[in-house]
């Protein structure tokens, strides 16, 4: 596991900058277990100072802080993308595998679902999801209902990989010294779904946290809760740009963009690590 | 060509499953509300004026039976079903007695021709310039390309728009920012009215189109770069075949197939872009209706957009996939 991180950082950019980048805003959004304010209180400081010595990122119209206002909502929104991805992953892994290893009519039933889960647009669901809940939509039934919808791409790709695995000898060896169907999947296919597992991961949070941005922009969440949706949900509010509070829009943004940047960035450095072919050609071989 | 027609076939019941099951969520979904439809109604026609106990009774009696409200689940649920097939949903109450779907479909042309139109542009263009970077790795211009697409790829669509406007709409004020055509145009086939929409339609388009290029880019570049690793490419080259022809009709080609199936399984996820994307321009079409719905409490016109969608992002798909054997062969034998 070192050695592979220590390879992906030697031989590959992207990774090296996908990391610095994630790994800028993780350790914003951890800052936040140290705040000095209440990041939820609202009119604890002087409101509209902009970024200075005193205020890092400034203050916004509703009296906060913006630099431990955002770091909690970075926190809460990369929580929330990490809630979607792991549940999610369990989904897909289990159908993805047990599609490809037991086939026939077990894989066709599961794909038929996959097939029409990958065709639902979620997006009007999810407003239908808020339009019924209202304000007891929290996070974790939002991440809840998000992960039951983002598992079927990945279960596609799982299960290809699944099938390959299935004809190969040593399989055929577990089969022979009578493994159980489950323990086969778990014990000797998993890791070799694992990488994708990873890869995919970091796409399912870019997925994830841009719905959560775009629904707690149109005020579709609970807009209480500081996350970077909700805090680009009362600037546009207060009309920030408008006003000329051009940091409490400027400064999630950028910060948002360099999230999703980082996280895609060690999706495909991680998509051509698997891919033994154009790890060689990286590597100049 | 009885081949394509099992295939169609089954993809066609594979369409039928899909909306089945969409609607069918959405059904349920929509009724956990706690909002009644009913009682919204009857709030605001007394919120008028007094009037006697009798008659408000009366009047809730006869918006239950007209929602459909006075009959078990199951049953409510098949007359749902039976109703959609005629194309009804009920009143809305964004705009009282209006039928939802008529709404809807008031809506519906302007989310498709926008939808249309950004989605084959972006996807030409992103494949074409992918296989050129793909195949002339080289390039300093394509190289250079490539680097901006990682770059705007993973922007999700709402700040894209958001940008724009800011953009279009404040710093350098040259086109139009909100709705779907002028307010002093009327709707006709007269070529200002024509003109007005397509300069409405820019700035979405626009922003749709720059969010899903890198995608395709991407993707089309990592394909090619494969294939002409391969030695029916190598064999070509040496055999003297003109490069132009090799990197149309043998190496993009051949890539084009996997980037269709690509698009068919990610309509779903543009769909939603262009909603956000509607809804950020004050765009007439689906998105800034379901909004506006969602405000209201409009349950009917809400479910109405729904249906709408899945039917909408299932059809597409199905006709992507009937295209899918026109371009390779192999698939008609499955």
């Amino acid at each position: 596991m070192f050695s592979v991180v220590r390879d992906l950082i030697r031989y590959n950019i992207e990774f090296t900058i996908g990391v610095m980048l994630v790994g800028v805003i993780v350790a914003f959004s951890l800052l936040s277990f140290f705040s000095p304010v209440d990041p939820t209180a609202i009119y604890t400081t002087i409101p509209d100072m902009p970024p200075s010595g005193e205020y890092w990122f400034g203050t916004n119209s509703r009296g906060q802080d913006l630099f431990w206002h955002l770091a909690f909502a970075f926190r809460n929104t990369l929580f929330f993308g990490l809630t979607v991805a792991v549940l999610s992953r369990i989904i897909s892994i289990t159908v993805g595998l047990t599609a490809g290893y037991l086939g026939g009519w077990a894989d066709r039933t599961l794909m038929f679902f996959n097939d029409i889960f990958v065709a639902i647009p979620i997006f009007p669901i999810l407003i239908l999801f808020y339009f019924v809940l209202r304000s007891d939509l929290t996070m974790m039934k939002l991440a809840l209902i998000m992960a039951c919808f983002g598992w079927p791409f990945d279960a596609r790709l799982i299960r290809s990989v699944a099938l390959g695995l299935k004809h190969r000898e040593f399989t055929r060896h577990a089969v022979f010294a009578g493994m159980s169907p489950a323990r086969i999947m778990y014990e000797e296919h998993l890791p070799y779904v694992m990488p994708i597992v990873f890869s995919t991961a970091m796409a399912n949070m870019i997925w994830s946290i841009g719905l959560e941005v775009t629904l707690a922009v149109l005020g579709f969440t609970n807009i209480n809760v500081p996350t970077v949706g909700t805090a680009l949900y009362w600037a546009n509010n207060h009309s920030a740009m408008v006003v000329g509070v051009w940091w409490w829009i400027v400064i999630p943004v950028v910060l948002i963009v360099m999230t999703f940047l980082g996280l895609f960035l060690l999706a495909v450095s991680m998509n051509e690590y698997i891919d033994p072919r154009s790890r060689l050609r990286r590597m100049g071989a | 060509m009885k081949d394509y027609l099992t295939f169609a076939l089954k993809r066609f019941l594979q369409l039928l499953a899909v909306v089945f099951t969409g609607i069918s969520v959405a059904f349920f979904v929509s009724y956990l509300s706690p909002i009644s439809p009913v009682e919204t109604i009857i709030g605001r026609v007394s919120g008028q004026s007094a009037y006697s106990p009798q008659a408000i009774a009366s009047l809730r009696e006869t918006l239950t039976e007209l929602f459909g409200l006075n009959v078990p689940l199951h049953e409510r649920y098949f007359n749902f079903l039976g109703r959609l097939l005629v194309g009804d949903l009920g009143p809305s109450l964004l705009a009282f007695p209006t039928p939802a779907m008529k709404l809807v479909m008031l809506a519906l042309p302007w989310t498709v021709g926008l939808l249309a139109v950004s989605t084959i542009l972006t996807w030409l263009i992103g494949n074409i310039l992918g296989g050129l970077a793909g195949y002339y790795q080289n390039s300093r211009l394509l190289k250079a390309f490539g680097v901006i697409a990682i770059g705007i790829q993973p922007i999700p669509y709402y700040i894209v728009a958001f940008l724009m406007v800011i953009i279009f709409g404040f710093l350098w004020p040259v086109l139009p920012i909100s709705g779907g055509f002028a307010m002093n145009v009327r709707p006709s086939w007269s070529p200002e009215f024509i003109v007005s929409i397509l300069r409405h339609a820019i700035l979405p388009a626009a922003s749709l189109v720059i969010v899903g290029l890198g995608t395709w880019f991407l993707g089309m570049r990592a394909l090619v770069s494969n294939i002409v690793t391969e030695d029916y490419v190598t064999y070509a080259e040496l055999a003297g075949v003109e490069r132009r022809r090799i990197v149309s009709s043998y190496v993009i080609r051949n890539a084009m197939v996997p980037q269709l199936t690509a698009l068919a399984m990610a309509l779903g996820g543009i769909f939603s872009g262009t909603i956000i994307t509607e809804q950020v321009f004050a765009y007439p079409g689906l998105g800034t209706l379901l909004v506006r719905a969602v405000n209201a409490g409009d349950s009917a016109v809400v479910l109405a957009v729904s249906c709408i969608a899945v039917i909408a992002v299932a059809t597409a798909i199905f006709l992507i996939d009937l295209i899918h054997p026109l371009l390779d062969p192999r698939i008609k034998a499955q």
